[in-house]
């Protein structure tokens, strides 16, 4: 059998450089051109499989928006086990926004966690403001994963989260790795599940003196 | 802020967050701001900056409570009682993907100047020193009625009509004593002073009902909490709503509601800007909090409510080294007219660091030195390392809220679980939208 491991992973960037778009290629293999403003794309979750046959399970995390007036909950960066910040290669400023992100994430969220820098809109370099050179030189500074990604084409697209995929710790046994991401699932754990229990009941339940 | 909306909603505490993301899920356009750049109002958890920066402002957190991301500390002691309908909007909406949650370890009440567990099976209950032998077996009788109700069969009902008794008939019936009377009452309706024994038995055997069902669930206690702090309720509901299209605004000054002629809502006024919308909903502080605003007087003061934030470094002393309990002192045990609760959190349910437990204690106010009235609750707690007290009044709105579109919640109120926010929630979602709250199961939107 091989092995199933599950994480945590979560979007950040400046609103309109491509989150959303970003993972609808990733999950569903689509693009569309005029997506409006992140509505209902609740949690998405996607596998990849290495090539030892491990399976890593991404459980993402979109913002729902909730970046554009800096009111991301700290919850939404709990037991993140990997983030995938997203700047847009014609916009400079985007690239100035993540850099904020990352330091966002490196004062919240747990010192483990695997950080990919991703510039997307690859397919729009005649537009270019930010050169790889300047990127990547950023990232290997900080020690972060660096692609560009164009989710329109696809490109770098899945390559980047395979790349994730691979860097996260596929040590441990799969329950511990499940972090927060295992929500609702964790049976195994100390949890209780409130969805197990039969809903609707009410007074009529017997009493147990 | 130029757009107009269908809702804007003030304050991020659970009540105002439940009613944003039920609004945003049934298509409303809703704008949801909070003066503070944190979630979660009056009902959120605080780290340890943020708790020293509202209660001792300018003070530093000593470094030897350890990191201040290990912090949870919440500012309103509750628990979500198991079967009650806090658990029924949490699994309904679906917000338990963001959530995880573990039991409450143990529930106590104090009798005679000692500590003893509400039993939660009946073997528990023959053992308990609560009772004596011959009362045991008359309690035995009255859970035995209660357990065997049936509404429509009047064989059940042993001379008794629950909706024409009163408690008091009831108590007298099986010959229970005063002591067990205050249990009954007390930690198990959960009841914060007697009121309940003159008033018809029927809300009385419901809550009765609602503990021991919610006991029998997880089988420790009647409570769950959820991991890192209650705050964590307000965070998920407003994700809910801003998955459904809510716009989330923190750190935002509200310096007018403003009105028309007719003194009907016409938007808000926040830094110059003027953000219009149908509606609105805000917790107390955003209308007056007390005093007139916009020359009204939009909430009242019920009653004052204080709280205790003890940070031990131990459990507390007679609860079988619980990491998370609660400990009601029955009002007749200390010659009060309210209870006196204490609700106590520990690493265990990631709330603060390793070796530390937050223990809250409180009351409702009864006379002008509230923080006499707490000490019966302060003693059973052993050394404490340090305190944080508030007093804070519980408003409630002077007016519905449907001729001037302006509908305001209630501030939490001291009783133990979220029940009452659960009333307040339907009671302002039908101001609101003129029909009663009806959960549907959500979808399940989670694809493979």
């Amino acid at each position: 059998m091989s092995k199933q491991f599950q994480f945590k992973l979560v979007l950040l960037g400046e609103s309109a450089v491509g989150k959303s778009s970003l993972v609808l290629r990733f999950v569903k293999d689509q693009f569309d051109d005029y997506r409006e403003s992140t509505i209902g794309a609740a949690f998405l979750t996607q596998i990849v499989t290495l090539e030892d046959q491990t399976t890593v399970k991404f459980e993402i995390w979109d913002t729902a928006g909730q970046e554009r007036y800096k009111s991301l909950a700290p919850m939404y960066y709990r037991n993140a086990n990997c983030a995938v910040v997203v700047y847009d290669i014609t916009q400079s400023a985007s690239l100035e926004k993540a850099r904020n992100w990352i330091r966002e994430l490196q004062r919240q969220a747990d010192p483990s966690i695997v950080i990919a820098l991703c510039g997307n809109k690859s397919d729009l370099s005649a537009r270019r403001q930010v050169s790889e050179e300047e990127a990547k030189k950023y990232a290997e500074e900080e020690g972060l994963m660096w692609a560009e990604t164009s989710a329109k084409t696809g490109e770098g697209v899945s390559e980047i989260f395979t790349a994730i995929a691979k860097k996260l710790p596929l040590t441990a046994p799969p329950s511990a790795r499940a972090g927060g991401a295992a929500r609702g699932t964790s049976g195994a754990r100390s949890g209780v599940d409130l969805n197990k229990q039969p809903t609707g009941q009410n007074s009529n339940e017997p009493c147990n003196c | 802020m130029d757009e107009e909306y269908d809702v804007v909603v003030l304050g991020t505490g659970l009540t105002e967050c439940i009613l944003s993301g039920l609004l945003s899920k049934e298509g409303k356009k809703v704008l949801h701001m909070d003066r503070n750049d944190y979630y979660g109002g009056d009902s959120a958890s605080l780290n340890l900056t943020q708790l020293y920066r509202k209660f001792r402002p300018g003070q530093e957190p000593p470094s030897e409570l350890g990191r201040d991301r290990d912090y949870a500390v919440d500012l309103i002691p509750k628990f979500i009682i198991a079967s009650g309908e806090m658990t029924q909007i949490l699994v309904h909406t679906d917000v338990t993907r963001y959530l995880e949650f573990k039991q409450i370890a143990g529930s106590f009440v104090y009798r005679d100047g000692k500590i003893s567990k509400v039993p939660s099976t009946e073997m528990e209950a023959v053992r308990s020193p609560l009772m004596g032998l011959f009362e045991k077996r008359r309690a035995k009788k009255f859970f035995e009625f209660l357990q065997n109700w049936k509404d429509e069969d009047p064989a059940t009902h042993q001379g008794i009509d629950l909706d024409k008794d009163s408690m008091k008939t009831v108590y007298e019936k099986f010959g229970l004593e005063p002591g067990t009377q205050d249990f009954i009452g007390h930690a198990m309706a959960l009841y914060l002073d007697d009121d309940y024994i003159t008033k018809t038995a029927r809300a009385t055997y419901n809550r009765i009902v609602l503990y021991t069902s919610s006991m029998a669930r997880y089988g420790k206690s009647p409570y769950i909490y959820p991991l890192y702090g209650l705050g964590e309720l307000p965070q998920s509901f407003a994700r809910l709503s801003a998955i459904y299209g809510g716009t989330y605004m923190l750190d935002k000054t509200i310096d007018e509601i403003v009105t028309d002629e007719q003194g009907k809502f016409v938007g808000v006024r926040s830094g110059g800007e003027t953000v219009k919308a149908k509606q609105v909903i805000g917790d107390p502080s955003y209308f007056g909090a007390g005093k007139q605003t916009e020359g009204k007087l939009r909430v009242v003061e019920e009653s004052k409510v204080i709280r205790a934030i003890c940070v031990l470094k131990h459990p507390i002393p007679e609860t079988d080294d619980s990491d998370s309990c609660q400990i009601i002192i029955p009002q007749n045990q200390v010659g009060r007219r309210n209870d006196i609760y204490i609700a106590m959190v520990s690493s265990t349910h990631n709330v603060c660091a390793k070796g530390i437990h937050i223990a809250i204690v409180s009351t409702i106010v009864e006379t002008d030195k509230p923080e006499l009235e707490i000490a019966p609750g302060l003693k059973l707690l052993g050394p404490i390392h340090d305190k944080f007290v508030s007093i804070s009044p519980v408003y409630t709105p002077t007016t519905t809220g449907q001729d001037d579109n302006i509908f305001i919640t209630q501030s939490y109120d001291a009783t133990s679980h979220f029940e009452t926010v659960v009333e307040d929630v339907q009671d302002v979602w039908k101001r609101v939208t003129g029909s009663d709250l009806v959960l549907k199961k959500q979808e399940v939107e989670v694809q493979q």
